[in-house]
C-alpha cells in the first residue's frame, strides 16, 4: 500500500493526550497543525510542544466539539491555514460516569451528543470537503468499548458503537473518491482520561498507542486496534452467544 | 488522589530498597491545573522516575506527586540551543528531538530515563564533570511551586537566586518544579569517538585521567573485587559526521521477571569482571560508537534492576578528596573485597573543580566511585555503613541519590551548607530520605 503523506493535519480534541502523542510523530517530520480543543491553556501547552518537536505550524482554534455552529468555521480557518488539509484527526470524548448516566437521562444525553453526535456532526462537512477534494484521510478515535455492549460502560460503548458504524459507511462512500477512513479502537490506555480507574495489565501506554495510530494513518489502513491484541479479543467477545455474555456479566 | 494508583504503578525507588509506601499519589497532567498542595495534610513531594535508588524519591506515608504527565516541551530554539520543558519530560524524549537539530544535553548521567526536574533536584552529574561541572549550571530558569500558592521565577542571578541554589541540588524539598530551560550543547553527529586504556592500579588510572583532563567524556569501569584496582579507562568526545533522522528509540529488551537472588554470587559476578576486563586484546583500544551505547550501556536493558531479585540491591557512591585519594580508595575496595561482596563493574571517575551552583550539590573536586551491592541482609548494610565511614572519616561525601543508608552525622560532614539549605525547605515538603538524615540521633 503507498505511503499517505501527511503533512497537514486537523486535530480536533487535540489536548487528548492521545491525539498530542500522535500530533508528536508528525511534528517531528516537520507537519503543520491547526489544532481545536476547548481549554485554551491546555491547548497552548500542545501547540507549543508540536512546535518544539519541530512542527511548522500549531495554530490553536478554541472548540466546543457540541458547539454545531462552528464546525464549518474550524474547517474554514483549517483551510485558510494550512492551505489544504490531508488528514484531519478527531479524538475528543469524555469517559462517562456511568453509574450516572443510568440515573439522570441529562447525563446520559450528554455522553452520547460529546462522544458520538458531535463526532457525526463534525465529519459531515470534513466529509463533504475531502469527497471534493478527492483525496485525504479522516482518523477518528472510537474504542474497542465499542463492540459489545458492557454492564460496566455501555452507555459510552453506544457512543462509540454509533461512530464505529457510521464510519464503516462512510468509508464505503469515500472510497470511490480517494479518501481514507481509519477507524481507531484502543482499549483502555494510561491517560488522564482514566486516571482515576484501577489501571490493570490491559492498559497500554500512550506512546505505544501512538505509534499504531501513526502508522495506520501513513499506510492509509481502514482500521486498527492499539495495542493489536485487542482484535482477537474482541473477536472473541463479539461473537460470544448473548445467552452466555449475559452470564459472564461482563 | 486514587489508592488504586498504588497497585497499577510501582512508586518504588530503583534499588528498590528501602520500601516505603505513599499514602496518596496524585498525578499531575497540566501545569496550570495543580493540585492545591498547601492543603495536604500529609508531606508532599515530587516524584520523577523513580531513578534515584535508595529513599530521596520516596515518601513513606506522605504524597507523592508523580509528574509523569508534565512532559511537553515549551520551547526549543533550534538555533541558540535554548531549550524549555515542563519538569517530567524524560532525557530520553529531549535527546529525541535535541539530537536530529544538532544538539545534546549539556550534563548527562548514565541513564537518559530521568526526569528534568530530578536531574535538577539531585543536580545530576556526567562523564563531562571534570570539564563542564553539573546539570544546574545549565539551568538558566525554571519555575517552582510553593505549598502556599506562589509560583516563583527562580533564575541563577534574579530576585530569588538563593532558592535558586537550594533548588538545583534541592532533593525536591523546595517545592515542586513545573519547568525549567537550560542551555543544550552543539554536536556534530550522534557519534561518539572512544578510546578504551587498560590499567593495572589506581595510581595507573590516576595519571590516564590526568593525561585526559582535556577530552570532553571520561570515565573508568574497574573490578571491584580486585584490590589493586584494575579496570579500563574511556574516553571519548563527539566524533565528526552527520545527524540522523528525528526517529524514536524503542527500548529493545527487558529483564521481565525477578531474577532468583542466588543467581548473583560472587563466582558469577568474579568471572563477569575478568572477561570484561580481557575482552580488550591490546591495552589501547580506538573505536566509534553511537551515543546510546556510550553514555547509557544499562538502558538497553529496561528494568535491570530486577536482575537482582526481590531483595533489590544498595547503590554506592561517595567522593573522596584528591589528596589521599588513592589509599582511600584502595582501602575502600580493601573492605568490599573482604566482605566477598559481588558487585558487577564498579565506576570510578575524577571529579573536576567547576563549581556548582547548588548548596546540596554532591560533586566535588576529588575521586567518586559508584557501584552496586545485590542486598543479602544486615551483612550488606554493615559493609555500606563501612564504607561511609571511610569515605567521611577521609573528608569525603555520599550521594543522596545513591544511599539508603547514611546517619545524619555523616549527612551533615558531607553537606555543610545544610542549614543554610533547611532554611528554604517548603514547610508541606518532606521525603522519607530527609526525614531520615535530620532525625536526631540517640
Ligand atoms: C542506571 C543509572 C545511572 C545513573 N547514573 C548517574 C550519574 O551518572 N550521575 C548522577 O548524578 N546520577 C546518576 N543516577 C541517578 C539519577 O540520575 C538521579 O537519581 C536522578 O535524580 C533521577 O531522576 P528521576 O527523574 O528518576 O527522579 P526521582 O528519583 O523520581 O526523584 C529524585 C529527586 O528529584 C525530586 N524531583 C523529581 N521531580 C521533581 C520536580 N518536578 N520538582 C522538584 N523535585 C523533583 C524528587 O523529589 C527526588 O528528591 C543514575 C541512576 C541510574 C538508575
Amino acid at each position: 500500500m503507498p505511503r499517505l503523506t501527511v503533512r497537514r493535519l486537523l486535530v480536533v480534541g487535540a489536548t487528548s493526550r492521545i491525539a498530542h502523542e500522535t500530533c508528536r510523530r508528525f511534528a517531528a517530520e516537520g507537519a503543520s497543525f491547526v489544532l481545536a480543543a476547548r481549554d485554551p491553556a491546555k491547548l497552548d501547552a500542545v501547540a507549543a510542544d508540536l512546535l518544539a518537536h519541530g512542527a511548522a505550524l500549531a495554530e490553536p482554534f478554541l472548540l466546543d466539539a457540541t458547539d454545531y455552529d462552528r464546525h464549518p468555521a474550524l474547517l474554514d480557518a483549517a483551510v485558510a491555514h494550512l492551505g489544504r488539509i490531508d488528514a484531519v484527526l478527531v479524538a475528543h470524548g469524555l469517559l462517562p460516569d456511568q453509574a450516572k448516566a443510568e440515573r439522570s437521562v441529562e447525563a446520559m444525553r450528554y455522553a452520547f451528543e460529546v462522544n458520538a453526535t458531535s463526532v457525526l456532526a463534525l465529519l459531515t462537512p470534513v466529509a463533504a470537503y475531502f469527497e471534493a477534494e478527492r483525496r485525504g484521510l479522516i482518523a477518528v478515535l472510537s474504542s474497542v468499548a465499542g463492540d459489545r455492549g458492557r454492564r460496566e460502560n455501555y452507555v459510552y460503548g453506544a457512543a462509540k458503537a454509533a461512530v464505529t458504524r457510521f464510519l464503516e459507511g462512510l468509508r464505503v462512500r469515500l472510497a470511490p473518491a480517494g479518501v481514507t477512513v481509519l477507524t481507531v479502537k484502543p482499549g483502555p490506555v494510561k491517560t488522564p482520561m482514566t486516571a482515576h480507574l484501577e489501571q490493570g495489565v490491559l492498559f497500554a501506554e500512550p506512546e505505544d498507542v501512538a505509534d499504531r495510530i501513526y502508522a495506520a494513518m501513513t499506510r492509509g489502513r481502514d482500521i486498527v486496534h492499539t495495542p493489536s491484541w485487542w482484535r482477537p479479543i474482541m473477536g472473541v467477545l463479539r461473537n460470544l452467544p448473548e445467552r452466555v455474555f449475559k452470564r459472564l456479566g461482563l | 488522589m486514587a489508592p488504586a494508583d498504588l497497585l497499577s504503578k510501582n512508586y518504588a525507588s530503583w534499588g528498590r530498597y528501602p520500601v516505603a509506601c505513599p499514602a496518596a499519589v496524585e498525578r499531575l497532567a497540566w501545569r496550570d491545573a495543580l493540585p492545591d498542595l498547601g492543603a495536604s495534610e500529609r508531606p508532599v513531594l515530587a516524584y520523577g522516575q523513580g531513578r534515584s535508588y535508595g529513599d530521596a524519591c520516596l515518601n513513606s506515608g506522605g504524597v507523592l506527586l508523580d509528574t509523569d504527565g508534565l512532559d511537553r516541551l515549551i520551547a526549543f530554539d533550534r538555533v541558540t540551543g535554548r531549550v524549555r520543558a515542563e519538569a517530567g519530560v524524560t532525557l530520553a524524549k529531549l535527546l529525541d528531538v535535541l539530537v536530529p537539530a544538532g544538539w545534546f544535553l549539556p550534563v548527562t548521567p548514565g541513564t537518559k530515563f530521568v526526569s528534568l526536574g530530578g536531574a535538577i533536584a539531585n543536580d545530576v552529574h556526567g562523564k563531562n564533570h571534570h570539564i563542564a561541572g553539573t546539570f544546574g549550571r545549565f539551568v538558566t530558569a525554571m519555575e517552582l511551586v510553593r505549598s502556599d500558592g506562589q509560583r516563583l521565577l527562580l533564575t541563577p542571578s534574579g530576585e530569588h537566586d538563593d532558592l535558586f541554589r537550594a533548588t538545583i541540588g534541592g532533593l525536591g524539598l523546595t517545592g515542586l518544579i513545573t519547568w525549567a530551560e537550560f542551555q543544550a550543547i552543539p554536536i556534530p553527529s550522534d557519534q561518539i569517538a572512544v578510546t578504551r586504556t587498560r590499567f593495572r592500579s589506581l595510581p595507573e588510572f590516576l595519571a590516564l585521567a590526568g593525561a585526559a583532563a582535556d577530552q570532553p567524556y571520561t570515565v573508568a569501569w574497574i573490578d571491584a573485587l580486585s584490590p589493586a584496582g584494575r579496570g579500563l579507562f574511556m574516553q571519548g568526545h563527539h566524533a565528526p559526521g552527520g545527524l540522523p533522522a528525528p526517529s524514536r528509540f524503542r527500548q529493545k529488551l527487558a529483564a521481565p521477571f525477578d531474577v532468583p537472588s542466588g543467581t548473583l554470587n560472587a563466582l558469577t559476578v568474579r568471572a563477569f569482571n575478568a572477561v570484561y576486563y580481557h575482552a580488550q586484546r591490546r591495552d589501547v583500544a580506538r573505536s566509534q560508537t553511537h551515543y546510546e551505547p556510550f553514555f547509557y550501556p544499562l538502558d538497553a536493558v529496561g528494568n535491570w534492576n530486577r536482575i537482582y531479585g526481590r531483595r533489590g540491591f544498595l547503590q554506592y557512591q561517595c567522593v573522596v578528596p584528591f589528596a589521599d585519594g588513592v589509599a582511600v580508595t584502595e582501602a575502600l575496595l580493601a573492605a568490599i573485597s573482604a566482605a566477598g561482596a559481588a558487585s558487577f563493574l564498579a565506576v570510578l571517575k575524577t571529579f573536576g573543580d567547576v563549581p556548582s551552583p547548588g548548596l546540596l550539590s554532591f560533586p566535588r573536586p576529588g575521586i567518586t566511585l559508584a557501584l552496586d551491592l545485590p542486598h543479602r541482609g544486615p551483612e550488606t548494610l554493615a559493609l555500606v555503613r563501612r564504607l561511609n565511614a571511610i569515605a567521611i572519616e577521609a573528608g569525603g561525601a555520599l550521594y543522596p541519590a545513591k544511599d539508603a543508608v547514611m546517619s545524619p552525622a555523616q549527612f551533615r560532614a558531607s553537606y555543610p551548607d545544610w542549614e543554610a539549605f533547611g532554611a528554604h525547605v517548603d514547610p508541606k515538603f518532606s521525603s522519607s530520605f530527609w526525614r531520615r538524615v535530620t532525625a536526631s540521633e540517640s
